[in-house]
């Protein structure tokens, strides 16, 4: 019916539309899995019910609250609202300081415990975290 | 005082000659068959006013005039000689004024470098480039003046961030630069080629030379970037997905597909309009690098100023060249009908098509994963971040067959072609499987996949490796990029199976010990400097083996900007580099120590190098590739 040319030309099209959604599947799939969402102390006190997945959690590491032994380090992020106690056991930043922002990631155990796997680095000393401006508000 | 004067003025008069040159060769490309010398004249002299005004801001610089913003914002008398020049283009005007200087320096590379070409292509290339470097101009001068005062005058400057007081980070922006803006020119030619609808053969093989200039600038600028986060950061690793990492790749990705495209296109006229589509993308993805670092959207382990204006004006800036560029697309690109446009299934170029469309994926995958936070923070508030696991998860499978249509692709012919050499092919893909296999058997997790990924790029590695023999110089260019390819995906594999890792809170005097290695602090040095102080651990590590290495990590504590960076110290082998790092918390007597042993680093930059050494190879070549 449709001569060679059309129906090669057809084969193409069908064939770049599969991959295309094969491609905004696979990337929404993933991307459902694998996004990391950022909450304050006082979000996760006001959470029904506990998340299993990784999360971020930011806000200020309060004054004197730091303490290390040789094998982690505790220590507790606040938002002037609420507070909740961090322990890690990893690398530690160069601007990790009392009084500073600071953004953990890792998992929750409960609402006052959060389990750290990441501690993320700032390149500057005025900077501060978007998350954290935010959930700071303002301050 | 002076200079601020001086480079200021020259600016302006610099977008004035931008105005100028736009006005004479419009009319140069009514009514003329020749070139107008006035536009070269008038093109070396805007260059040379941004030469000007560039030199006037390291002068700045260099003697500290803190008079001027940018110096008083981003330097200190006590930084070393070498970092006051650098620090030039360390910050956000400095480095636009880099953009501006690159971008006049390449068009009139190009007007002398074209004097075969229509005179109609020239000059409307021109025109094109003009409309963006005048957009840089007023973006420049409008936004961030890179000679504003400050009056009172302070005594003493701000300081450049400690992070970037480093040799790698001084030379790369640079050179990553020079690929972004060589990409502008590859824009330009092709709405010109467009325009008078010669994107033909001929054109291809011309604007090659560009593509491939850009990328190998590109692909250095990204490696530079990528040691100086390895040793700098002190992060253990040599790419971590952050978004600023992420926008270089993209045009990265792009140009390369850009770059194989143009290799068919120069010999078949097929491919056209997807040539067209990826220098416009290739563009577009470099102007919003741009603006996505320096709007200060990305929320980023590397921080910019953020000013919204800056961010609006690129935005918008961007947004009509992209309409501008689709507008001529649409309205003058005209599909050649007499074109056989078949294609055979096994040939040279449908092993180039199905690859770019691999690239492309990897390419959306990139895309979204960066944009998509920002997205969803417009839209509901909601603050999230993606990370390394997404890319891999996205990337990893489709590496394997990318990798094997590379390794038999360039073994075909173009139009069509039979697999010759089968028995080699097939003998070498079980070495392969066998090699792979014996490497990962140890390891229990993901076995299949990491054997399946290991066997694909020693498949391409061997291949490659043999066509040095049998091949000699015949496409000697592209097999050592492909040869550097297979090696990198190797390293990168066998860096992320066989690192181990050692993260400890150590006192001095104490002892860690396990089953891989036994770490012993042994004391703490004091060094002064000219505008940082250090303090330098000294460890003594004993792997399971017995062999005993010193290592000294320090901590470098800078006086203005007060930070503190930690100085990794690195004892690289050819298999295998001992990577250790410190960090101090503030009022506590322990040490975090991180130590790691990483395999393979020096391969990953060799293998690196070697695939833009492929791309410097090409562009040395005379004439027709066989």
């Amino acid at each position: 019916m449709y001569g060679r040319k059309v129906k090669l030309r057809f084969l193409f099209v069908a064939l770049i539309l599969i991959t295309l959604i094969l491609t905004v599947f696979l990337v929404l799939k993933s991307l459902e899995e694998n996004v990391v969402y950022f909450q304050s102390p006082s979000e996760i006190k006001a959470l029904s019910e506990l998340d299993k997945k990784k999360i971020r959690v930011g806000g200020m590491v309060k004054k004197n609250s730091i303490s290390i032994k040789s094998s982690e380090v505790k220590f507790i992020i606040t938002d002037f609202k609420n507070e909740i106690n961090v322990t890690y056991s990893g690398a530690i930043p160069n601007l990790f300081e009392e009084e500073k922002g600071v953004v953990a990631e890792g998992f929750l155990k409960d609402r006052n415990f959060f389990s750290a796997t990441k501690i993320l680095a700032k390149h500057d000393e005025n900077y501060m975290p978007p998350e954290v401006k935010e959930a700071l508000g303002e301050k | 005082m002076l200079f601020s004067v001086i480079g200021n003025y020259s600016l302006l008069l610099g977008l004035f000659f931008g105005l100028v040159l736009l006005y004479f060769s419009t009319k140069n490309f009514r009514n003329s068959k020749l070139l107008d010398t006035k536009i070269l004249s008038f093109t070396f002299l805007q260059f040379f006013l941004v030469v000007i005004s560039f030199l006037c801001l390291v002068s700045s610089f260099v003697v500290s005039d803190f008079s001027n913003e940018t110096v008083f914002n981003h330097s200190h008398t006590t930084k070393p000689f070498f970092y006051k020049i650098a620090g030039t283009w360390g910050n956000h005007e400095g480095s636009l004024l880099l953009w501006l200087l690159v971008l006049t320096l390449f068009i009139l590379i190009f007007l002398i470098r074209t004097k075969n070409q229509p005179v109609k292509y020239r000059v409307l290339t021109l025109v094109f480039q003009q409309i963006i470097i005048i957009g840089f101009f007023i973006f420049l001068i409008k936004t961030s003046n890179p000679f504003n005062h400050i009056y009172p005058v302070p005594s003493e400057g701000l300081g450049l961030n400690p992070i970037l007081q480093d040799p790698a980070l001084a030379i790369h922006p640079p050179i990553l630069y020079l690929g972004y803006v060589g990409s502008s020119i590859i824009f330009s030619s092709v709405l010109a080629a467009t325009t008078l609808n010669i994107v033909t053969k001929k054109w291809a093989s011309h604007i090659k030379k560009w593509v491939l200039i850009s990328w190998i600038f590109l692909t250095l600028g990204i490696l530079l970037g990528s040691i100086w986060a390895y040793y700098e950061l002190g992060w253990g690793g040599f790419w971590f997905w952050d978004p600023v990492e992420n926008v270089s790749l993209m045009p990265w990705l792009a140009l390369t597909t850009l770059l194989h495209c143009i290799l068919v296109l120069e010999k078949k006229l097929i491919l056209t309009s997807w040539v067209i589509i990826l220098s416009i993308s290739t563009f577009a993805l470099s102007m919003s690098g741009t603006f996505l670092v320096r709007s200060g959207i990305l929320n980023s382990v590397h921080t910019f100023a953020n000013d919204p204006e800056r961010g609006l004006f690129i935005l918008i800036f961007l947004f009509s060249l992209i309409f501008l560029s689709l507008f001529i697309f649409f309205f003058f690109h005209k599909t050649s009908t007499d074109n056989p446009s078949s294609f055979f299934w096994l040939s040279k170029e449908t092993a180039i098509i199905i690859n770019n469309w691999f690239m492309m994926y990897f390419l959306s995958v990139v895309l979204i994963g960066t944009i998509y936070p920002i997205f969803l923070d417009v839209l509901s508030s909601q603050k999230i971040s993606v990370g390394p696991p997404f890319y891999h998860k996205l990337i990893i499978p489709f590496l394997i067959p990318f990798l094997l249509i590379m390794a038999i692709g360039p073994k075909l012919k173009w139009i069509k072609s039979n697999l010759e050499d089968k028995i080699y092919l097939i003998t070498l893909l079980i070495v392969s499987i066998l090699i792979s296999f014996l490497i990962v058997k140890n390891f229990s997790s993901n076995f299949l996949i990491n054997t399946i990924l290991i066997s694909s790029a020693f498949y391409l590695f061997f291949i490659t490796l043999r066509d040095f023999f049998i091949k000699g110089f015949k496409n000697l260019a592209q097999n050592i990029a492909h040869f550097g390819f297979s090696l990198l995906i190797l390293s990168i594999l066998f860096n992320s199976l066989f690192s181990s890792e050692i993260i400890t809170n150590l006192k001095v005097g104490q002892t860690f010990e396990n089953k891989k290695a036994k770490i012993v602090f042994e004391s703490i040095s004091q060094k002064e400097a000219k505008n940082y102080r250090s303090i330098i651990g000294n460890f003594t590590v004993q792997d399971s083996k017995g062999k005993i290495e010193n290592l000294s990590p320090e901590l470098r504590i800078y006086n203005q900007p007060n930070i503190t960076t930690s100085e990794a110290d690195i004892k690289t082998t050819l298999l295998s580099d001992k990577f250790m790092v410190i960090n101090i918390v503030q009022n506590q007597e322990f040490f975090n120590v991180r130590y790691q042993v990483k395999p393979f680093m020096l391969w990953i930059w060799i293998s690196v190098i070697l695939i833009s050494f492929g791309g410097l190879m090409s562009f040395l070549k005379k004439g027709y590739e066989k």
